[in-house]
């Protein structure tokens, strides 16, 4: 039972020699195939991944292993890798190899990690459904009529499903915590500027942020560590060190202050949902948290000011790809602008579209102000909530979406009803926060309930620890879906 | 205010994306239901409000004026539609 072992497990087994990382490769290689309904994958790499675990069973021979040496993990596919294609779940970058690798893909190597595949997602990580993909929509383990969420939903899926023990993902608006929510894992998205967007398509350059989609807030802490920290490449980065492991885990929640803000607790949210959180709260309570009210009075104007901001950036970041320099190129052009349009028209999806065209309409000349300006300074009343709010907790709590997994195909044909999926999720981006997302339950239909906790910025430690302190008391997080065991 | 056809098709071209007439009908109506979305904005009074760009308030790093990168045009043309001893290829410009 290899694949329901945690990170520190498999290290233990790896450098004790009782397993070797070739062994460990294969047995997760066989279920990803076993389990290629899920359609969580869209490029497995079996050649590079086994001479990589061969690579690392010789360093575990001679002892010279870091904390992941030997694991295998996959990546979502918008990190670029230079072995493998990197398609962002579009037509348009479907023969896509990038030069180099991301930074984010180069730490996880340098840890020792053995990279075995790229994992489903919508299309240019707009979606919350994982059903924009080019390469099709993503089974949730859970349930298999229902979605993974999105847009990292590949990744959340195949963690949820044993077939990979960790993977990476990217959150703009909750592209990490909902569908960690959704497939009952713990999913962090770190401070903006915590972890290198070097080698990260960019979606909208001030809200996207990858981190690690995992079982536990123990493995959490694990690939943060690797992942994170300065980078030269980014010009956002923060020049300040990830904290270690131990420091991520000891948490002492006798006196950490959790704030619960009103907004987050309304009669939209699901029962069940709600529920299950009040319930977790009480665990941390009796644990010694303190739980206090607090109110994020502007958090109703996150969706609209999130849906101004972030296409208008996606808008400026999209218009690379101009069948040019790279990506799909119309065989049907006869002047310059026709090889624009046509490559564009046919490399783009349906809704990387539409979020185009709003993009360019909130920025063009006489709609700037009205929009774009205005939802900036939205962003702005939005931040100075959760300042305030800080002023009277450590940690905001909440339910991490209002309603567990919905249907596949329920809310394809309405766009703004997918939208309303980030309602607690994305103010934390244009904040800049970090939050966390972990099981805390399961729903009637046996579908799991994510809790979100949101830091001040730079706080991982407060979010990782309260979330390990939660795990030591309950086994939400070892829940694996039946037939997956 | 809905959206017109002419909205669609004026910013499908800022936006060079080839929109076809029998397309026009789902983009406005995507459109229109984004910008209703989006329309509680104007409920909210900003005045004097400071517009908030970026989540950092702080200035780019600045580095030595050195040379970090090789020229490595053959790498980055490998993944390139169409070049032509070391140029991009495009349809005729000038006559």
């Amino acid at each position: 039972m290899l694949h329901l072992l945690s990170l520190k497990a498999l290290r233990e087994r790896l450098q004790k020699r009782e397993v070797s990382s070739v062994e460990l490769t294969k047995h997760f290689i066989d279920r990803i195939a076993r389990f290629s309904d899920l359609n969580a994958f869209i490029s497995v790499d079996e050649e590079g991944a086994l001479a990589g675990a061969e690579n690392a069973d010789k360093r575990l021979n001679k002892k010279e292993s870091g904390n992941l040496t030997g694991i295998p993990i996959a990546h979502k596919d918008i990190f670029c890798t230079k072995r493998l294609r990197t398609t962002c779940g579009s037509k348009m970058l479907s023969g896509f190899t990038a030069p180099y690798d991301a930074t984010v893909v180069e730490r996880l190597a340098n840890a020792g990690c053995v990279t075995i595949g790229k994992t489903n997602m919508d299309e240019f990580a707009m979606g919350s459904s994982n059903e924009t993909s080019f390469f099709g929509n993503v089974k949730n383990p859970w349930h298999t009529s229902r979605v993974p969420g999105g847009s990292s939903g590949g990744s959340a899926a195949s963690v949820a499903a044993r077939l990979i023990p960790a993977a990476t993902g990217t959150d703009t608006g909750g592209s990490i915590r909902q569908p960690a929510a959704f497939c009952g894992l713990t999913g962090l998205k770190p401070s903006y500027g915590r972890v290198s967007r070097y080698g990260m398509i960019a979606f909208a350059s001030s809200l996207d942020q990858g981190g690690p989609l995992t079982r536990s807030a123990e493995d959490s802490a694990i690939m943060f560590n690797a992942m994170g920290g300065f980078d030269p490449k980014d010009s956002t980065s923060i020049e300040r060190p990830v904290p270690s492991v131990n420091e991520l885990l000891d948490l002492d929640l006798r006196g950490l202050r959790l704030g619960l803000p009103t907004e987050f607790f309304d009669s939209s949210v699901d029962t069940a949902v709600l529920g299950s959180v009040r319930e977790a709260l009480q665990i941390l309570e009796k644990r010694g948290a303190q739980l206090v009210d607090v109110s994020l009075p502007n958090s109703a104007a996150g969706i609209p000011c999130y849906y101004v901001i972030a296409p208008a950036e996606a808008s400026s970041n999209l218009s690379r790809f101009d069948g040019v320099r790279f990506g799909h190129r119309s065989e049907q052009a006869d002047s310059l602008l026709d090889l624009y349009e046509c490559s564009r028209a046919e490399g783009f999806g349906e809704e990387v579209k539409r979020r185009i065209l709003i993009g360019t309409y909130v920025l063009s000349a006489g709609y700037y102000d009205a929009y774009y300006l205005k939802a900036q300074k939205i962003r702005r009343v939005i931040s100075d909530d959760f300042k305030k709010a800080f002023e009277k907790c450590d940690v905001i709590v909440g339910p991490t979406t209002p309603s567990t997994a919905f249907k596949i195909g329920e809310k394809t044909q309405d766009p703004v009803s997918m939208y309303l999926n980030d309602i607690f999720t994305n103010t934390v981006n244009l904040a800049g926060l970090p939050s966390l997302s972990l099981p805390v339950g399961l729903d009637g239909a046996g579908l799991p309930i994510g809790m979100q906790l949101i830091g001040r910025f730079m706080d991982e430690t407060s979010l990782i620890g309260t979330a390990h302190q939660f795990q030591l008391e309950t086994d939400w997080h070892e829940r694996c879906p039946e037939d997956f065991s | 205010m809905p959206i017109s056809e002419n909205d669609v098709t004026r910013v499908a071209r800022l936006a060079r994306l080839r929109v076809t007439e029998a397309e026009i009908p789902q983009y406005q109506a995507g459109l229109d239901g984004i910008l209703d979305l989006v329309a509680q904005l104007h409920e909210s009074v900003t005045d004097d409000i400071e517009p908030m760009a970026h989540p950092q308030d702080i200035s780019l790093r600045l580095r030595e004026d050195q040379v970090t990168e090789d020229d490595e045009r053959d790498l980055f043309q490998e993944c390139a539609p169409a070049v032509e001893s070391g140029l991009y290829l495009v349809p005729r410009v000038i006559e």
